[in-house]
Parts: C-alpha cells; sequence; structure tokens
C-alpha cells in the first residue's frame, strides 16, 4: 500500500505532513497503520458494546470472545481443529487454483472453450451452493472428498472467471505490440498476456480463498462436524457462545493472514513495478 | 537541446531513392462496412522519412499497420524489397501511438524486447538496449518502470525498442500524440538526429502539418475517409541550419502552408 502523495510532490516524505503541521490529527490519519487501528478499536468497541447491551443472550461481549480465544489458543484445541479443518480446505484451494486459473485462461485464449465454460461457472456462481452439499454427500460420502468438493465449489468459479476476464482484457496495443516484433504464440502467451493478467488473477485468488474458506466451515457444519466446525456446533449445543465466536473470530484472522500473504507473494515475485514505487 | 550538425548534406531526392516498400491498390474494408482506404498506391523511396498526413480519422493509421503486417487489407497488397507482406517482419518495426511499453518490465527489458522475443542472449541484447536507450537520451533510466517515466520519455523507450531490432524501415504512428508540445518539439529534433544517423526508413504518422513538414523528406497528403492519395510533396529544407532557423525559413513556411490550402478542402 502506498500513501496518497501526489507526483509532484518532490521530496522524498512518503509519510505525514511536515512536524509542524498543527493538527497531529492529520499526521495520525496519515499514518497507514493508524487509520486501520481506528477502524478495528471501532469494531471491536461496538462488539463490546453491543455484547453488554446486550442485544441478545446468545451474543458475547468481544473481551469474553477475546479471552476464550486466547484459553483455546493456550490449551491447544484451536490449533488442532485448524490442523483439521486446513486438509480439505488446503487440498481444494490448491486444486482450485491451479485448475480454476488453467481453465480460466483456457476460456480467455480460446472463444471456443470460452463458449463452452462460462456458462457452467456463471451458474456455479449465482447458485446457491450450501444446498447441492446434501447431494455431495450423497455422492460421495462424508469423507474429506466430499469437503475438498465444498471448498472447491465455492472459490472455483471466481477464480475461474477472474482469470477469464483478466487474459481477454489484455491491453490490444500490447498484443500487437508483441506481433509486430515477431513474437510467436507460445511468447505472446507467456511474455504478455499471462504477465499482464497476472494482477485480476490473483484478485480471483483472493476472492476465492475467501469464499474457499466459507466452504471449508461450510463443510464441517453441513457434512461431519469436524475441527473448527465441531467447536462452532459443540460450543453452539452447550450455550458456550465465547468459544463459538472465538472460533468464527479464528477463521476470519486465520483466512485474513493467508489472503494478504498471498498478497505479499504477488507483490514480491510477480509485480516488480511496485515494490520500486514503494 | 540536440543540434542538427550530424545531418547529411542535401537529401537525395525522392525520385532518385529506390522503393523500398510498395503499396499496389491497397483498400480496407472494416467489418461493419467503413470503409478506411479505397484503391491506394504509393512508394516509400529507401534512406528516407516519408510522412502520410491527413484528417483524423483519413485511415493513416491502417496504411501503416497494414504496412507493418498488423492488418490485413481487403484488396491490393503491399511489398517490402519485391515481397510481399503477408504478417509483421524482421526488417520493419513499429513505434506505437500509446507506447505499448510492459509496464511490469524495467525500461531496458522493454527496449530489449524485440530481441529477447528473437531468442538473443541476455547480455548481448542488453547491450545493444543500452546503447539504443542512450542514444534516445534516457541514459540512467535503465532500470525504471514505465509508470516512473513521463510521457515524452516513455515514447522514447518505445523509439529504442524500434530501433534496437535493427530494422530496415521503422514505422511510427503518430508518436508524439499522447506528449506536450515542448516534449514534442525537443523529441523531432532528437528524431531528426536519429534518422540522420541511422540511415532507416521511417515512415510516420502524424496529423500535425508543422510536425510533418519539420521532420520529412517527402509528405504523403491522404484525402478524407476511403483515403486516396490526395498530393505527394517533397520537402527540401536546409536541414543543415539550427532548428529555429528551419522553423522561420520561407520553405518550410510555405509548405506549411501549401498543405493547409489543400487540407481545407477536406473540412466540413
Amino acid at each position: 500500500m502506498t500513501p496518497t502523495t501526489r507526483e509532484f510532490v518532490p521530496a522524498a516524505v512518503p509519510l505525514g505532513r511536515p512536524a509542524s503541521s498543527p493538527h497531529s490529527l492529520q499526521t495520525l490519519a496519515s499514518n497507514p497503520y493508524a487509520l486501520r487501528i481506528v477502524s478495528f478499536a471501532i469494531v471491536a468497541l461496538a462488539w463490546e458494546w453491543a455484547g453488554r447491551v446486550p442485544v441478545s443472550p446468545s451474543f458475547p461481549t468481544f473481551g469474553e470472545t477475546a479471552a476464550a480465544l486466547f484459553s483455546m489458543l493456550a490449551d491447544g484445541s484451536l490449533p488442532a481443529a485448524f490442523a483439521n479443518t486446513l486438509v480439505p480446505l488446503a487440498i481444494g484451494i490448491a486444486l482450485s487454483s491451479v485448475v480454476g486459473v488453467a481453465i480460466g485462461v483456457a476460456m480467455g485464449l480460446n472463444e471456443k472453450v470460452e463458449w463452452f465454460g462460462v456458462p457452467i461457472f456463471i451458474v456455479l456462481q449465482a447458485a446457491p451452493l450450501a444446498a447441492l452439499v446434501p447431494l455431495l454427500v450423497l455422492a460421495y460420502g462424508i469423507g474429506v472428498t466430499t469437503k475438498v468438493f465444498v471448498v472447491c465449489i465455492m472459490a472455483m468459479p471466481v477464480i475461474v472467471l477472474n482469470s477469464f476476464k483478466a487474459v481477454r482484457h489484455t491491453p490490444h496495443s500490447l498484443i500487437e505490440m508483441g506481433r509486430s516484433f515477431m513474437a510467436n504464440r507460445p511468447q505472446l502467451i507467456g511474455k504478455i498476456i499471462l504477465r499482464s493478467a497476472t494482477p485480476v488473477i490473483f484478485a480471483g485468488l483472493r476472492l476465492g480463498t475467501a469464499a474457499g474458506f466459507v466452504g471449508a466451515i461450510l463443510a464441517e457444519l453441513l457434512v461431519t462436524p469436524t475441527g473448527v466446525g465441531d467447536i462452532i456446533t459443540y460450543s453452539q449445543s452447550t450455550a458456550d457462545y465465547p468459544r463459538m465466536y472465538a472460533a468464527i473470530a479464528g477463521v476470519i484472522i486465520v483466512s485474513v493472514l493467508f489472503i494478504e500473504g498471498l498478497g505479499w507473494v504477488e507483490q514480491r515475485f510477480l509485480r516488480p513495478e511496485k515494490r520500486s514505487a514503494s | 537541446m540536440i543540434g542538427l550538425q550530424a545531418q547529411t548534406a542535401a537529401p537525395p531526392l525522392a525520385a532518385d531513392a529506390a522503393p523500398i516498400v510498395e503499396v499496389r491498390g491497397l483498400s480496407k474494408i472494416y467489418p461493419g462496412g467503413v470503409e478506411a482506404l479505397n484503391d491506394i498506391s504509393l512508394s516509400f523511396p529507401e534512406g528516407e522519412l516519408t510522412t502520410l498526413l491527413g484528417p483524423s480519422g483519413c485511415g493513416k493509421t491502417t496504411l501503416l499497420k497494414i504496412i507493418a503486417g498488423l492488418l490485413q487489407p481487403t484488396g491490393g497488397e503491399v511489398r517490402v524489397r519485391g515481397r510481399a507482406v503477408t504478417g509483421p517482419g524482421p526488417e520493419r518495426s513499429f513505434v506505437f501511438q500509446d507506447f505499448a511499453l510492459m509496464p511490469w518490465a524495467t525500461v531496458i527489458r522493454n527496449a530489449a524486447f524485440g530481441l529477447e522475443l528473437r531468442g538473443v542472449p541476455r547480455s548481448e541484447r542488453e547491450a545493444v538496449a543500452e546503447k539504443y536507450i542512450a542514444s534516445v537520451g534516457l541514459k540512467g533510466f535503465e532500470t525504471k518502470y514505465p509508470h516512473e517515466l513521463s510521457g515524452g520519455m516513455r515514447q522514447r523507450v518505445g523509439l529504442a525498442r524500434a530501433l534496437a531490432v535493427n530494422a530496415d524501415i521503422v514505422m511510427m504512428d503518430e508518436p508524439f500524440s499522447a506528449v506536450d508540445e515542448q516534449t514534442r518539439r525537443q523529441f523531432q529534433e532528437d528524431m531528426l538526429r536519429l534518422v540522420a544517423q541511422e540511415r532507416k526508413t521511417f515512415l510516420f504518422v502524424t496529423h500535425s502539418i508543422e510536425e510533418a513538414v519539420y521532420v520529412s523528406n517527402r509528405i504523403v497528403l491522404l484525402s478524407r475517409r476511403p483515403s486516396r492519395v490526395s498530393e505527394i510533396i517533397d520537402v527540401n529544407l536546409p536541414r543543415d541550419s539550427e532548428p529555429d532557423q528551419i522553423r522561420r525559413h520561407p520553405a518550410y513556411l510555405d509548405t506549411v502552408e501549401g498543405i493547409w490550402q489543400t487540407l481545407k478542402r477536406y473540412l466540413d
């Protein structure tokens, strides 16, 4: 993330204003981390307040939830549950990424593949996928296979459609440039089209990963309660709401960390021009 | 900035030079029925800078892209050194109106890209690219990315890329139209120097009369769409003079005025 400095400001002061600025609030607001912390704090406070009112007897405060989260981290139950949940999740996301990007790129490069494939993924994206889970249980039983499938049907459509659009929207002039300098088809795809599509493909991967996390938890709630899904259902049945929300918060944290990591990998290895800009 | 001392003596008359590119009976109708070119025949002499000049949307870019092999004509043919053009070739290179630089690649990689596509080893192609980056005035910017450069500098990278492949014919499609006026003048002068140094054939498209007269040996005036050749003008300016003297020279002013009188007819 680059702060919003205007291009013609010559001096190399990317952050903040001069210290002489009378508005310390402004200085604070131009620090990229300050506003994030403020935004997080507002949500936490609102949560704490809502828990104390309470809006519902089954809605714990932020403090209770955080305490439950730390106790589950301390006794090792949450990490153990994640180890369980991550198996179908990791397989599903890896599969959706590789297969999804391949299908999307193929659809972007070839119109016949597009006509064949796009309707399927648009329908999949629009379908209420949770409703399909019982069908998958019938077909594949209650094992890991079904859970992997749930992750895939959640994650794949957005990965495929983003990769497709990314390839299809390669700037025409770059393709013309490649052709005029005598690029053959593999060079055109490898050196121009895929490189130009990278940012949007990665945006799709991030969205797909987020959907995949939802899918993994959904599978544990709807198929068989294991891992984090088990903590959620069990805590709910024993009215231990702080634990239940702590498990949900844990999923969100891991998901966000993973998506941020994906963004970092993209910037670090695939977007050299972004690195030099910061 | 850079003078014209390097300029060769008076350019040869157009008629003396052998044509390197011949366009015969070319026509182009776009899908949807827009007729861009109608039966154009032209020849481009070797070693000269010929400008295609005409009103906006008159099909001059279309003509240039057909010669480049980027577009297929509906009828007629283009021959380069007697061989019919079916697609892009190593003897032709192109400078794009919107620069067409790869944003993820550094200046040197962009400039060396034509050689990279031809499989020239990295150290070799970077040495060539470095030389041309320096000759377009971008020495020291090799490791910058396009978004760190101004529009004029980006187009210099585009020019370096086109020169680095050592093509005989360099085609430029309104290369300065996305560049501000000051940069544009400086660029025109640098280009004249490069034209003299490189001894290549340049085909240049512009809609600016002044620019066409200032940089060309020969100007092909195109009529409104569907384009036909309206007039061919040989420009004879004292190329060894200083740039501002050329721009005040009666021959320069008269040619500009003459072209304006012709082009006026195509305005509504």
